[in-house]
């Protein structure tokens, strides 16, 4: 290669300077140029371009697919969420109910209870009240008694309504 | 040319000789050269990844068609990021530029092989239609509103007589930077692949000179890559002025 | 021997003007290195200023290769 160097290189030196062969580089090169331009604009750029725009619509349509299954998915948890809330709801309306109920079986229960017990305390009370006076009776017989006696064995004689007079005074006078 | 007699025959520019492709003798406009023949290799190449990577046209992408839509989206956003959005009509042009001078680069690196790239016919060529498109898509669209670029309104009224003779320069050195850079950046690139070549003949220092060589292969990988970029930015930085506004 | 004399001064010219890579080196580490620090300030406005970062290498970088041009056209050309 280095040593078969024509005749153009001696005369000329620079083969980049070599006039005679700029008209033939020129048209050859005007041909190449034309014949990728014409290559670009009828077939490869229309093609990528298409592609690239194919490429943004699919993935446009799936992201948009996407966005679309999503809220579908937050629309499916939104649901779920309430019906949920409704369950909670549900659940905690008869556990109120049931609690209502439970109070008020037994406040009647203990009302009843109550009302048996506050029958019977006045039953009780008042049977006292009967023997408290009863005992009380007796009690005033017996002083009377009592006393009559004792009036008599000091050899005196008393006349029942002094007797009576003195005793309720005397039994008066002492709480019972 | 450089070395005379004995030593090391080092001929690093011979790689950029243009021959006929068939046979010898003079280098019609029409012949087929090896020009030719890598261009149409380059033009293969974008067909491959661009027609045959994308004919199924995947939602999915394939491993090509990734690349082929990596490079258009790349592209897309360039022009309208540096051109606007008046910019985007004018994207297939871009685009067409990019992957040229990608794929021509790239394939220039293909051991003995034609790096169509760093000829300056080929990259003034480039660079000249994109400073006659540019100049006459802004005369066109703005009319001499587009002349308003060279005179600069917001420095004082003295300055501007001078600024403006050095905009018209900066817009005239244009095309000329435009070209040189990429050729240049080829050329001396695998000019210097070619001199360590040269060096791995001699026993001595071939194994630093295959080592230099394969940095700087890696190298200028790079520099494919990032000239065909820098190619196609600045094309829309020169379309901004054409399209996009004036008072950005 | 006139001749010998100009082909000297061809190949002194160029390797002269190889200086000039220097000077685009210094520039092109300017743009990289500025543009580094700005983003190490400001992580986040970085990536959007990648465009202007390497537009700014280029302009460095092409008088670079002007001189880099030159010395090929003192080697070859003249």
């Amino acid at each position: 290669m280095a040593t078969e160097a024509g005749g153009a290189a001696q005369s000329v030196g620079m083969p980049q300077l070599d006039f005679t062969t700029y008209g033939n580089q020129i048209f050859w090169l005007v041909v190449a140029l034309v014949a990728i331009y014409l290559l670009l604009t009828r077939i490869a750029l229309p093609r990528i371009g298409a592609v690239l725009a194919e490429r943004k619509g699919t993935v446009a349509n799936d992201l948009a697919a996407a966005e679309d299954l999503k809220e579908r998915a937050s629309a499916a948890e939104a649901a779920y969420q309430k019906a949920l809330a409704d369950a909670r709801a549900e659940a905690a309306r008869i556990i109120a109910e049931a609690k209502a109920e439970i109070q008020a079986d037994l406040a009647r229960a203990l009302a009843e209870a109550d009302a048996d017990i506050s029958a019977r305390a006045a039953e009780s009370e008042r049977r006292i009240a009967e023997i408290r006076a009863s005992a009380m009776q007796s009690v005033a017989e017996v002083a009377r008694d009592t006393a009559a006696e004792l009036v008599a064995v000091l050899g005196g004689s008393a006349d029942a309504a002094a007797l009576e007079a003195a005793v309720g005074a005397r039994m008066k006078g002492q709480p019972s | 040319m450089a070395a005379e007699g004995g030593g090391l025959q080092i001929h690093p520019m011979d790689q950029f000789i243009v021959k006929p492709l068939f046979g010898e003798g003079a280098v019609h406009w029409y012949t087929p050269t090896n020009v030719t023949l890598w261009l149409m290799l380059a033009v293969v190449a974008i067909g491959l990844l661009m027609v045959v990577g994308t004919r199924r046209r995947a939602v999915v992408p394939s491993r090509s068609q990734s690349v082929a839509e990596l490079i258009y989206g790349f592209i897309h956003n360039m022009v309208e990021d540096v051109a606007g959005h008046d910019g985007v009509k004018y994207f297939p042009y871009v685009m067409t530029l990019f992957l040229f001078v990608l794929f021509a680069n790239l394939l220039g690196l293909i051991p003995m092989s034609f790096t169509t790239t760093s000829h300056v016919a080929v990259t003034a060529t480039l660079a000249l239609a994109v400073f006659l498109g540019v100049t006459l898509l802004g005369l066109a669209r703005k009319g001499v509103g587009f002349l308003a670029m060279f005179w600069v309104s917001s420095a004082p009224l003295a300055l501007r007589p001078i600024l403006a003779v050095i905009e018209l320069i900066s817009y005239f050195v244009r095309p000329v930077s435009h070209s040189i850079r990429l050729a240049g950046n080829l050329m001396a690139g695998h000019a210097v692949l070619k001199v360590f070549a040269g060096f791995a003949s001699v026993a001595l220092v071939s194994p630093v000179a295959i080592g230099a060589m394969t940095a700087i292969y890696a190298l200028e990988l790079l520099v494919s890559v990032i000239q065909a970029y820098v190619f196609t930015i600045l094309t829309c930085v020169y379309l901004k002025d054409a399209v996009g506004d004036a008072h950005h | 021997m006139e001749g010998e004399l100009a082909l000297m001064g061809k190949y002194i010219g160029a390797g002269l003007a190889t200086i000039g890579l220097g000077g685009a080196g210094i520039g092109v580490g300017h743009v990289a290195g500025n543009f580094l620090a700005g983003a190490l300030r400001n992580p986040s406005a970085a990536a959007g200023q990648t465009a202007t970062l390497f537009v700014g290498i280029a302009f460095a970088e092409a008088l670079g290769i002007f001189s880099f041009l030159i010395a090929l056209l003192l080697m070859f050309a003249v």
